[in-house]
């Protein structure tokens, strides 16, 4: 029903943290189930409420990490800012077996879906990597072979989210190539200098413009402004090419 | 039924008894914006009063800065719950801006380098209420939190000190700015926590 | 574009604005009331850390849209944008 439809979105509804585990030093996953969860689609995110006793409320939005399901069961991975008021509860606090509260799943723009056979470009800045791993996992398993490729900035090897998984996904032989780069510290005898992505990394490691993908740009505001111009000017369609920006310091709200 | 977050308190002190209602203390400055941070450089900034249709008065940067000056110390409280106690200030009062101005005028709109725009009475901008301040805490007032200048009027609540702040313009009747057009009080006293409009 | 990259975009209003829109915003496709432009509500720039919820025009940075929480009331201002249009095929939280 359409109402229904609307009010499922809107609604706030408990979910019950199951289980927890730490991707990096700073970021931790969460794993929710979510009481009447009318499910999502890769690239959707949930805003998630805390209350404090007397009353107080605050709101932040995180991107869903994990593969659309029917278990009622998501992830979302969270990264600990420093001067967050959210953020370390959410990392330090929080316990198997506490109640949040959330909405959602929102979002319709910055969406992969199964049916989507176009080649796929994901660039990632830092955080920016959640809701593009749903992406990949949502690909997964749907055993879709739409080609993917993952460009991935962090600061440093300590800060990839999700390590494991992204090798075994680019050792599998099925169209999913990763690239890493590092802005600051690379890994002993890396090929390329730490730094900021540009033109040079865009020409040899996205796919050319000319298959015509559908891009999905995550990060902080100044890495994905400046990742976006670095696609169009390579000849992305403005159009094909999805953002979603995380803020100045990657906390979004 | 709202969930309560076990252990969460978020940012905030205990109330203190000398707060207005509703606000909690915080130690920190924190930076509200409606949009882009405006970089205006020193030898284009201006101050002007106008009635809306003609230029009263107008200070460029090096004829603003030769006005006598003050040191205020003084208390912000924001609509969003947090106050910041005993802020140190430097600017000119609004008294000094209009004197021998002669109007009968009895609003004021506040304009600002990007859009935003606030309302105030003219009585609450005169008569040691109000500043166009230029220095926080010692030093140059910085871009993100109004620099060059901006307004102060510590009475009320904080969105009424218009950052970036260009110039007023006097008016006959009082006009919602960006704020009050959306839903905040026109006039916004915190100690009778006027922080929404009543219509 | 702004160089203290202090906003977010229009993903981050999705979840307000679908108390007031029955559709998905971020997809729907809105023109700038100022210059023109045409772009996905997705891709305006949002301002969160305000009294409100304010997006701009990515191209020229005009103001939109402005939301305001009022206790229980929401105020919207929609003067920014001359049209908006949306496509009501895709639900957003068809699973496929």
């Amino acid at each position: 029903m359409e109402g229904t439809a609307v009010l499922d979105r809107v609604t706030w509804r408990v979910a019950k943290v199951v289980a927890v585990h730490d991707e990096t030093a700073t970021a931790r996953t969460l794993a929710l189930a979510v009481r009447n969860w009318p499910g999502h689609v890769a690239g959707q995110h949930v805003d998630v409420r805390l209350t404090a006793p007397d009353g107080y409320s605050a709101v932040r939005s995180y991107s869903i990490a994990s593969a659309p399901s029917s278990d009622g069961h998501i992830e979302i991975t969270v990264e600990r800012l420093p001067n967050g008021e959210v953020s370390p509860y959410l990392t330090q606090e929080v316990v198997v077996g506490d109640d949040l509260e959330l909405r959602g799943p929102i979002g319709g723009w910055f969406v992969w879906r199964s049916d989507q056979r176009e080649p796929i470009q994901l660039v990632a800045g830092g955080s920016g990597i959640v809701p593009l791993i749903a992406m990949l996992r949502s690909r997964s398993s749907a055993g879709s072979s739409a080609p993917f490729r993952l460009l991935y900035s962090v600061r440093e090897p300590g800060s990839v989210f999700y390590r494991d998984e992204l090798r075994a996904l680019s050792n599998q032989g099925d169209s999913v190539v990763i690239t890493y780069a590092y802005t600051r510290v690379t890994p002993k005898d890396w090929p390329r200098p730490a730094g900021r992505i540009d033109a040079p990394l865009i020409a040899a490691d996205t796919w050319p413009s000319t298959l015509r993908p559908t891009s999905y740009i995550c990060g902080p505001t100044s890495f994905v402004e400046r990742a976006t111009d670095l696609l169009i000017s390579a000849g992305y369609d403005r159009e094909k090419t999805k953002t979603e920006r995380f803020g100045a310091t990657g906390e979004r709200k | 039924m709202t969930v309560i977050s076990r252990g969460f308190s978020g940012r905030r002190t205990p109330a203190d008894a000398k707060l207005p209602p509703g606000q909690y203390l915080t130690t920190d400055f924190p930076v509200l914006s409606a949009g882009p941070t405006p970089h205006i450089s020193l030898d284009r900034w201006e101050f002007t009063i106008d009635d809306g249709s003609n230029v009263l008065k107008r200070w460029d940067w090096k004829s603003f800065r030769e006005l006598p000056s003050e040191t205020i110390a003084t208390d912000l409280h924001c609509v969003t719950r947090w106050s910041k106690l005993g802020t140190s200030w430097e600017g000119v009062s609004l008294d000094v801006l209009m004197a021998d101005l002669n109007t009968d005028l009895p609003y004021a709109m506040f304009r600002s380098y990007g859009d935003y725009t606030t309302n105030l009475p003219l009585k609450d901008v005169i008569n040691k209420q109000a500043w166009i301040a230029f220095k926080y805490d010692g030093a140059d007032l910085e871009p993100e939190h109004g620099g060059p200048a901006r307004l102060l009027v510590p009475h009320l609540y904080l969105w009424k000190s218009a950052k970036w702040v260009k110039g007023m313009t006097l008016m006959p009747h009082d006009k919602p700015g960006f704020w009050e057009s959306l839903g905040y009080h026109i006039y916004g006293d915190p100690w009778k926590e006027q922080r929404y409009s009543t219509e | 574009m702004n160089a203290s990259m202090n906003y977010v975009d229009g993903n981050a209003a999705g979840g307000e604005l679908s108390r007031i829109f029955a559709v998905d915003i971020t997809s729907a496709e809105g023109q700038c009331a100022n210059c023109g432009a045409k772009r996905r509500f997705a891709e305006a720039h949002l301002y969160v850390r305000c009294p409100g919820l304010v997006a701009r025009c990515p191209v020229c940075g005009h103001v939109l849209l402005r939301l305001a929480k009022i206790q229980e009331r929401l105020f919207l201002d929609l003067c920014g944008m001359t049209r908006l249009t949306f496509d009501t095929t895709k639900q957003s939280n068809a699973t496929s």
